[in-house]
């Protein structure tokens, strides 16, 4: 057994205060990060990959027709006007296909924004790849002006069998405080 | 540790300087009753709100913030102080040590306590009002959407999350190295045990609620995203860290409370606790699955159907170590020559109403039902079974039992035992009702009802009053018992009571076991 | 242990009672006041009929529980002058109470994990509905495949003088919404819930469905009403002020009558487009801004504007100030406050009104109104 001390209750009490410590940097270094693996890994709360997804040799299953619904959603105080300029596709797994979402910044300033995904069905979320994607950046938006975002994507062809329906939501939330930074050096 | 063989000090100095175990352990004691009481205010304060359907009496924002501080009084300033209070008090006595193993940071770990409480009251004076997210204060409504106040909250849980790990490491290193010759582990009285093992799920556990609430802080002030989606964090990942403190909590709270039932119900049985070593497995197992169980709280948030399945078994598993000690308790009854004294009556209406808490929780761990119980008065009749009938009933029979231990004389019986009836059908006529109008579709936590919960509602109300009233009935009782209370001078206060502190002089004196005792 | 059956016949008194309230529960049906009710889906019945098996499983245990107990309370008491036993563990017994309730919780887990799976298999559905949690309001959208969706706000009707005790309560005491949620009968329905600000949860015990509306984060769940009728249920997860005044109504009607109702709802969001057109009196304005007033403002504002969670419009700045900065607050709300912005909320009609309204009621006499046609071009501009 370690020993901290000669003394048996400082020795009891160092081991325990340590472990106290240890716990408290468990939270920092151990859940946080591992929620994260776990949410990549399950899909949870039907999260995405955030980084762009390199292409593999795809083969395109024609058989099958996957319809992808599009959401968009403003959180609270997000004054923009966004949407999906489709609100569904009918894709094949395996092809590759582009869609756009549109946003409209209606205050005089330039703001920045943060897109964050969700996929429902969440099991579906693995499968589901994004080669280029606006949510892998905040996207800053002068005062009154518009910008079409591009989204482009490939369904697995491993994409379990019984699920026939993909819906990605987009939440767009207002980053320009936390990014004020960005702007700045824009 | 100046003046060893003289009495306590004179005045004031007594009680903020003291390191004397029994001195600490009052202290906690009247600290925790009036932290009872004031949480128990707002309680009165809600069930007044909640007597008829419409707003009378407070608004809607501040009806929340009595709810959050409800809550979180009851949890970290009534029951968990006082069974610190209790511990202090009892563990030296129990293991014939002459005091705690700290006794210097058993003073700071009350003194920290009485203004940390202070602070988050006086929230409520405060612009934008106290804290009103709930006692489970889920982010982003803690966080983004939070008044002022969440910044003296967070401080606050800090400063009792250390009060409690310093008393926490205080009663293990007390038992593992200032037990009498001849103590060992597997004769220790279950009390002790109950704490140990309740002590070392405090240590692993309240750093994590400090962590929690220190992501939330730099969340609010220092620009950190763990609770928001939009800098990629996650407002799930705050409940996953609160229940993985949350639910050992839950045990935290009660296995203290095991432990005094199991002193209690033999030494009025007249026979020894049937299966002492099972109850230890017992409790041990319990401390283990109460860590891998926490997300049964959380059976809506949309997890994948397989992390449901695995919550909903391992949480029906703790049905087994929970069954075996009632079973035990009951197979003490058995056969015993039971005689009902105060203390008696609170420990059998524990065992009842704790089981039927038991029962009412292993609905709840059913996934696919709690997706109609989850967040209903059901949830809330559910853990006022498990809190107030486990814990306050259990902490209430320790009062009784031990006060003329204490203090050399005896509570009033008939006072004793009226108290107990009162509370007993003040108890259930406030929560019982709760378990219909939660099944009927009440949500919690709403400062007002439709119609069709009215009656129930009344009633409920009309319990928590009386079960209100009867505590005054408990403070009047034990102040009457210390000040002039009928002198006791036996040893053995009762005939049936099994253990080292009863071979103390009663009333017990204020060093004790300065010489070990010899332990067959 | 002896254990004499003659004598516990007649402790059975007390659980007979118990059995007897039980009993009453199961035999109340659906809408009970005192139980769960089955509700109006297949998976609703499933799911009440676990949560009776449980129930009674329970009842059972604690029947011989207590039994024993209260054999012992009556029968083992010092004052019969009984010589305690001696006994403190037996081996046999111990593992006998250990290991049988193992078997029971099995099969209390073998339904519970068939239903689960049910529950989750949200696939196949035949009309996809997402809902967005708000403080403090349900938004209602149709995800239509083809053309536009339509989409809704869905707000509690229940007048504040009900709730605060000056006229008597309605029937539907906060159960009652101004748009209820239309859903066609015999229908699997996907719910697609998301919050806007904090979390939520959509309740409907009618439905057998409870989820959570995470801000940022979309969960799923689905239902087939089976029969036709109104459902009410509420927000279960504490969001703040007004948590407990969100309810949700949901209608479930024919097949045929959806289709209707759906059609109307797309003319109707036509219809307010050319309203945006049209010239309103002051008077005009002043009516519909106050219903929308109170369902929209109200919560935060106070009953006569004197303010609350939000500023007073009651002689406020803004509400006797610039008529355009008026307009930008509503439209775009006050970043870094819970004024939220509206402009994605209100028709151009209904915007247009309800800033006329403020600025002409609660003692703010401005005199000045807005068209619907200023708030078009005001967010065009």
């Amino acid at each position: 057994m370690l020993k901290l001390s000669n003394n048996p209750i400082v020795n009891t009490s160092a081991k325990l205060a340590v472990t106290a410590v240890i716990m408290f940097a468990f939270v920092f270094v151990v859940m946080v990060p591992l929620y994260n693996v776990l949410c990549d890994v399950l899909g949870i709360n039907g999260k995405t990959n955030g980084q762009a997804y390199t292409a593999v040799e795809a083969r395109v299953d024609e058989s099958r027709t996957i319809t992808i619904q599009f959401i968009a959603t403003n959180n609270a105080g997000m004054p923009w006007e966004f949407s999906p300029t489709k609100t569904a596709m009918k894709v094949h797994p395996g092809a590759v296909n582009d869609t756009v979402f549109f946003a409209h910044n209606p205050r005089p300033d330039a703001m920045i924004a943060q897109a964050i995904p969700s996929i429902s069905p969440s099991r579906a979320a693995k499968y589901f790849h994004k080669t280029e994607c606006f949510c892998f950046n905040q996207q800053p938006l002068d005062g009154g002006s518009s910008a079409e975002m591009p989204l482009q994507f490939i369904v697995d062809q491993d994409l379990p069998r019984d699920i026939g329906t993909i819906t990605l939501s987009y939440t767009i939330f207002d980053v320009t405080d936390m990014a004020s930074g960005a702007l700045a050096a824009r | 540790m100046g003046d060893h063989h003289h009495g306590p000090a004179k005045g004031l100095s007594r009680w903020l300087f003291t390191t004397n175990h029994k001195d600490i352990g009052t202290m906690y004691l009247w600290f925790s009753f009036s932290m009872f009481l004031l949480g128990g205010f707002f309680a009165m304060i809600i069930r007044a709100e909640l007597f008829q359907p419409g707003m009378q009496l407070i608004e809607p924002a501040f009806f929340n913030q009595m709810t959050t501080l409800h809550g979180l009084i009851m949890v970290f300033g009534a029951i968990m102080p006082s069974f610190v209070g209790l511990a202090n008090w009892l563990i030296p006595l129990m293991i014939g040590a002459p005091d705690m193993a700290l006794p210097r940071m058993n003073n700071w770990s009350f003194w920290i306590l009485p203004p940390a409480f202070l602070l988050l009251a006086s929230t409520l004076f405060m612009e934008g009002g106290a804290p009103a997210a709930g006692w489970t204060f889920y982010a982003p409504l803690s966080t983004t959407y939070a008044g002022p106040s969440v910044t003296y909250f967070i401080f606050c849980i800090h400063v009792l999350g250390l009060s409690s790990i310093m008393g926490s490491i205080n009663i293990i290193a007390t038992v593992m190295n200032m037990r009498a010759p001849g103590m060992t582990y597997m004769k220790m009285p279950l009390f002790v045990w109950t704490w140990l093992i309740t002590a070392f799920l405090l240590v692993a556990v309240m750093p994590v609620l400090a962590g929690a609430v220190t992501m939330m802080l730099m969340d609010v002030h220092f620009g950190t995203s763990f609770f928001s989606a939009a800098g990629g964090g996650d407002p799930v990942l705050f409940q996953h860290i609160f229940w993985f403190f949350g639910h050992p909590e839950v045990y935290i709270i009660i296995l203290p409370a095991f432990g005094v039932v199991s002193q209690i119900i033999p030494a009025f049985s007249r026979k020894p606790l049937f299966g002492y070593d099972s109850m230890v497995y017992a409790t041990a197992s319990i401390a283990f699955l109460s860590f891998i169980v926490w997300a049964h709280h959380m059976y809506t948030v949309g997890m994948p159907v397989a992390g449901e399945l695995f919550f909903m078994y391992a949480t029906m598993l703790i049905a087994v170590p929970t069954g075996v000690k009632v079973f035990n308790w009951i197979s003490t009854m058995w056969r015993g020559a039971l005689s009902f004294e105060t203390p008696m009556l609170f420990s059998i209406g524990f065992i009842i109403l704790f089981t039927i808490g038991g029962f009412t929780g292993l609905m709840l761990s059913i996934a696919p039902a709690d997706f109609q119980y989850h967040d209903s008065y059901f949830v809330v009749a559910h853990f006022h079974y498990v809190m107030v009938a486990g814990a306050v009933f259990s902490m209430t029979a320790a009062i009784y039992f031990w006060l003329p231990k204490w203090c050399g004389r005896m509570y009033n019986e008939t006072m004793g035992k009226t108290h107990f009836w009162i509370s007993f059908i003040g108890f259930n006529l406030a929560f019982f009702p709760q378990h219909f109008v939660g099944l009927a579709g009440m949500p919690r936590r709403i400062p007002d009802y439709a119609l069709q919960f009215a009656d129930f509602n009344m009633m409920s109300s009309i319990g928590a009053f009386i079960y209100g009233a009867s505590q005054i009935l408990f403070l009047y009782n034990v102040i009457a018992t210390i000040v002039a209370g009928d002198p006791v001078s036996d040893e053995k206060v009762w005939d049936g009571a099994e253990g080292l502190e009863w071979t103390l002089p009663t009333p017990v004196p204020y060093h004790t076991f300065e010489t070990p005792p010899l332990v067959k | 242990m002896g254990f004499k059956a003659k004598q516990l016949c007649k402790l059975a008194l007390g659980p007979v009672l118990l059995f007897m309230s039980v009993s009453a529960m199961a035999a109340g049906g659906e809408a009970s006041s005192i139980n769960m009710t089955p509700g109006v889906t297949e998976l609703g019945r499933e799911v009440y009929d676990l949560h009776m098996i449980i129930l009674w499983i329970c009842v059972a245990i604690g029947v011989a529980v207590f039994g024993v107990m209260f054999y012992s309370i009556i029968f083992h008491r010092k004052s019969r002058g009984v010589i305690p036993a001696t006994f403190h563990e037996s081996t046999t017994v111990e593992i006998a109470w250990t290991v049988v309730p193992f078997f029971i919780l099995i099969a209390m887990a073998v339904p519970a994990t068939t239903t689960l799976l049910t529950l989750y298999d949200t696939d196949n559905s035949e009309l996809d509905i997402l809902i967005t949690g708000y403080q403090w309001k349900w938004k209602y959208e149709y995800l239509n495949e083809e053309g536009e969706n339509v989409s809704f706000f869905s707000n509690l009707r229940t007048p504040q003088a009900e709730i605060y005790n000056d006229e008597a309560k309605g029937e539907y005491y906060l159960l009652e919404v101004d748009e209820p949620l239309v859903l066609p009968v015999d229908t699997k329905v996907r719910f697609l819930v998301t919050a806007n600000d904090v979390i939520h949860s959509w309740w409907v015990p009618a439905l057998a469905v409870k989820r959570d509306a995470i801000p940022g984060f979309i969960n799923e769940t689905w239902a087939r009403p089976t029969e036709q009728g109104i459902y009410r249920g509420q927000c279960s997860e504490l969001c703040g002020k007004s948590h407990g005044f969100m309810p949700i109504v949901v209608n479930v009607v024919s097949k045929e009558e959806y289709g209707e109702w759906i059609a109307a709802k797309q003319s109707e969001a036509t219809e307010v487009k050319q309203l945006t057109s049209q010239d309103f009196t002051l008077d005009e304005l002043m009516v519909r801004g106050e219903s929308v007033y109170d369902t929209s403002c109200l919560a935060c504002h106070g009953a006569n504007g004197e303010g609350g969670v939000g500023n007073a419009i009651a002689g406020s700045a803004v509400a006797t100030g610039d008529i355009n900065a008026h307009l930008e607050i509503g439209i775009n709300g006050v970043p870094g406050t819970s004024m939220q912005a509206f402009g994605g909320q209100l028709s151009d009609v209904d915007m247009a009104a309800v800033i006329t309204y403020q600025r002409n009621a609660f003692g703010n006499n401005m005199g000045d109104s807005l068209q619907p046609v200023d708030v078009y071009n005001y967010k065009e501009r």
